[in-house]
Formats: C-alpha cells, sequence, structure tokens
C-alpha cells in the first residue's frame, strides 16, 4: 500500500472540508473494497479521510411508510434490525446475503452503493425498491444514480448520508451465487411498489439495471407464470470464466421467477 | 506522517504510533508480537486473521490499524483464562480435534464465538453457512463443525 495521509472526520461537513482541502482524497467508509484496493495499489489516494467516527451516519429509522439507514450503517446491523425485517423483510436478507459475516461487521451500505460494484447486491435494492440516496448535497432518485461500471451520479466530495426504501407490497431477492467467491453471478429484486412492479438485476451487467418486460407482464399479473416466453437479451450482459452471457440472461429469468413465487410465500 | 493509535488489547490498553497504511493484522503481530493472529490469503477471504473488535468478528488484514482507534480487541491470546484454562470453544477445538496443522484454528475459534454470540443453539446448517468466511485447507470441517456444536452444549 503506498502512504497517504489519514484524516478522522467529525462531521458530515468536516469530512465535505477536508475532501475539498484535498488534491486526491478517498472518503473510508467500512474499507471493505477500498483497503483491498489499496493494498493491490489499484487504488492510491494522497489523504484518506475515516467516515467511522460519525455518528449521525449510522442508524435506522422507520417512518411514515420509509426505512431509512444511515450510510455507515453495516451489512450485520441491517440484517440483524428487527425493525428492517418487519418492513422489509427482503432487505434485512439481502444484507444477510452479502460476503461472510466478517465482512458484514465491517461493510457499510454507503460504501457498498458509492462503489457501484457490478456484482454488489445492494444497488439492486436501491433500484428494484426505487430508493433515494441522500447525500451531503441532495436527494438522488434511485433512476438516476447508478451511471455505470463503477460509477454513480455522486460528484467528487458527495457524501451520502443515507438511503430512504419506501416500504413496499412485496419483495423478494434471489441470487445465483458464484459458487467460490459467493458474488452475486446474477441477483434479481422484485418489488410490488406503490409506482408498480419493479425488476433490478445485479451481476449480469456492467451495472444494476432494469427489466421493463418482465415489469409489465409483472404488473398485469404478480405470479411466476407471467414471467414465461419472456426472452432476457444476452447482448449487454458480461462474459467471464465464470458464465457466458447466454447463462447469464438464462440465470436472471430464472431468478427472477423465483424471486417471484419467494415473494408471493413470504 | 505517523499517527498515535490508542486501544485496549486483550484488556490492556496499548498505544503507539503508527504509519496511516499500517494494517491492523500487521499492528497485532509486528508491534505487538501477537503472532496467533495469522496471514493467511491477505485479501479478507480465508478468516485466519479473524479477531473481534468491541465484541463482533472482523478481518484484521482488511483494515487500516487507526479504523480500530479507541477500540477493543480481543484475539487468540486473550481468550484462555489467567491460569491457562481454555476457553470452552478452544477446549471444544481439542477435544473434537477441530485442528489439523493448526493454522486457521485461531480465526476459526474467534468466529465460532461470533457465532455463538448471535446463534446460540445454531443447527450444523447454520454453522458451515455462519463459517464461511474462514476457510481450513486441511479440509477439516467436519470436526470443526462438531467442536462448534459441543462448545454451543457446554
Amino acid at each position: 500500500m503506498h502512504a497517504f495521509n489519514y484524516h478522522k472526520a467529525t462531521s458530515v461537513a468536516d469530512a465535505a472540508a477536508k475532501f475539498a482541502a484535498s488534491d486526491e482524497a478517498r472518503l473510508l467508509a467500512g474499507g471493505q473494497t477500498l483497503i483491498a484496493a489499496m493494498k493491490m495499489r489499484l487504488s492510491a489516494p494522497a489523504d484518506v479521510i475515516d467516515l467511522g467516527g460519525i455518528a449521525e451516519l449510522r442508524g435506522v429509522k422507520v417512518e411514515g411508510g420509509n426505512v431509512t439507514i444511515g450510510a455507515m450503517t453495516t451489512h450485520a446491523a441491517v440484517a440483524a434490525s428487527k425493525e428492517i425485517t418487519r418492513a422489509i423483510p427482503a432487505l434485512a436478507a439481502l444484507a444477510a446475503s452479502i460476503g461472510d459475516p466478517m465482512v458484514r461487521n465491517m461493510g457499510t451500505i454507503g460504501g457498498s452503493v458509492a462503489n457501484n460494484d457490478p456484482a454488489a447486491d445492494y444497488p439492486a435494492a436501491v433500484l428494484g425498491l426505487d430508493a433515494t440516496v441522500i447525500t451531503s448535497k441532495r436527494k438522488i432518485a434511485a433512476d438516476r444514480f447508478f451511471t455505470g461500471m463503477y460509477e454513480t451520479a455522486l460528484e467528487p466530495g458527495e457524501i451520502i448520508t443515507s438511503l430512504s426504501f419506501p416500504i413496499p407490497k412485496r419483495a423478494s431477492y434471489m441470487k445465483f451465487k458464484n459458487p467460490a467467491s459467493r458474488y452475486a453471478m446474477v441477483g434479481v429484486l422484485v418489488a410490488q411498489t406503490a409506482g408498480g412492479v419493479r425488476v433490478a438485476v445485479t451481476g449480469a451487467g456492467t451495472c444494476v439495471f432494469r427489466l421493463a418486460d418482465m415489469e409489465k407482464a409483472l404488473g398485469k399479473s404478480f405470479t411466476p407464470d407471467a414471467l414465461q416466453g419472456i426472452k432476457v437479451s444476452a447482448s449487454d450482459l458480461n462474459t467471464d470464466i465464470h458464465a457466458s452471457a447466454e447463462y447469464r440472461a438464462h440465470l436472471v429469468a430464472v431468478m427472477a421467477r423465483r424471486a417471484v413465487a419467494q415473494a408471493l410465500s413470504g | 506522517m505517523p499517527v498515535r493509535l490508542s486501544l485496549t488489547v486483550n484488556g490492556k490498553p496499548v498505544s503507539a504510533d503508527v504509519e496511516p497504511r499500517t494494517l491492523l493484522v500487521d499492528f497485532i503481530r509486528d508491534t505487538l508480537r501477537l503472532t496467533g493472529t495469522h496471514i493467511g490469503c491477505d485479501t479478507a477471504q480465508c478468516g485466519a486473521c479473524t479477531i473481534h473488535m468491541n465484541g463482533v468478528a472482523v478481518k484484521c488484514c482488511n483494515m487500516l490499524a487507526l479504523q480500530a482507534q479507541g477500540a477493543t480487541i480481543l484475539t487468540i491470546e486473550g481468550l484462555a483464562m489467567a491460569d491457562g484454562t481454555m476457553h470452552p470453544m478452544q477446549a471444544a477445538f481439542r477435544d473434537h480435534h477441530g485442528l489439523q496443522c493448526g493454522f486457521c484454528t485461531p480465526g476459526m475459534v474467534l468466529s465460532a464465538i461470533d457465532l455463538l454470540r448471535r446463534h446460540p443453539h445454531p443447527s450444523e446448517e447454520q454453522i458451515r453457512a455462519e463459517l464461511d468466511g474462514n476457510l481450513c485447507r486441511c479440509t477439516g470441517y467436519h470436526n470443526i463443525v462438531k467442536a462448534v456444536q459441543a462448545a454451543a452444549k457446554a
């Protein structure tokens, strides 16, 4: 790892000021991706600004039909939250399926969403549940937040403070795990929300995306059978040593049907 | 520029100046000379570096020492009682031959203790799922699972 200057932020405003004062800063949340990237020298910031001491960024609140989760809330805390399990069980289950217990004790929802790894789980929840990303500057709708591989609508120095999830009528997340790494080879979140049915896919392409055909079909009939005959195009999907684009397209359809079935049974 | 780090390790207060890029595992092994915490894969996959920070299991090869500022750390050296009596999980690993070469054992034991904190009466399936962040290259999983089951009853 290259040397850097370490700064412990005391508040969101303090973190933003420290970021602005640096030529090349990175924000440190749980560090489960950033520290590994710095060890490999894929990332070599001059300044690291640690958000770990900012109490206002942690915690869960359920009110007014929304679940709001502080950006520095760990995956383990989301998975164990009775409030979230009651309001959006699919979200707690998704958090419980990330990485392993030790990674979940460090990794945070804000870090995961800001990083936007193509195979991360949380982006599927944010997009599929039509969440709002609340930052130090503004509120960003999920549909406008994820802009490409590891890319988001966040500006340099803009800090996610919390995520607000409207409580859906039903939702479920199904993932086909890579048998070795347990990352999502394909993960599909299906939700019946106030604004209609949403289907979000992670792991399959370069960035989380929605499937309009499936949403339309499920809007008419929220059953696994409604998805029969809908072809998922492989043209923009990933091919790697683990799976071809065609296989991933097949898995998207299978995971979507399983997610609908699970949403109905839960 | 070095930064002052103060924390509690195995019940004792510790202070040292560290380079910001120092990993917690290197601080524990090289500065504190507590070499029971192992570096296996060095990429947060194998779990040999598992310790407890503020009561929960974490992989200390994938975090900065400075992320543990003010924290309470427990390593494998802090588990047994002062008179040498083993922690029930250590005793269960010994009794059920839950180790072969022993390299993964400190991490396995600390993960297993965290597992029982969250699931005091785990099923075999739960034990296997919850230990998925710890790899045993001797593939001695059956006896590790038996040891955790025994410790849950102890």
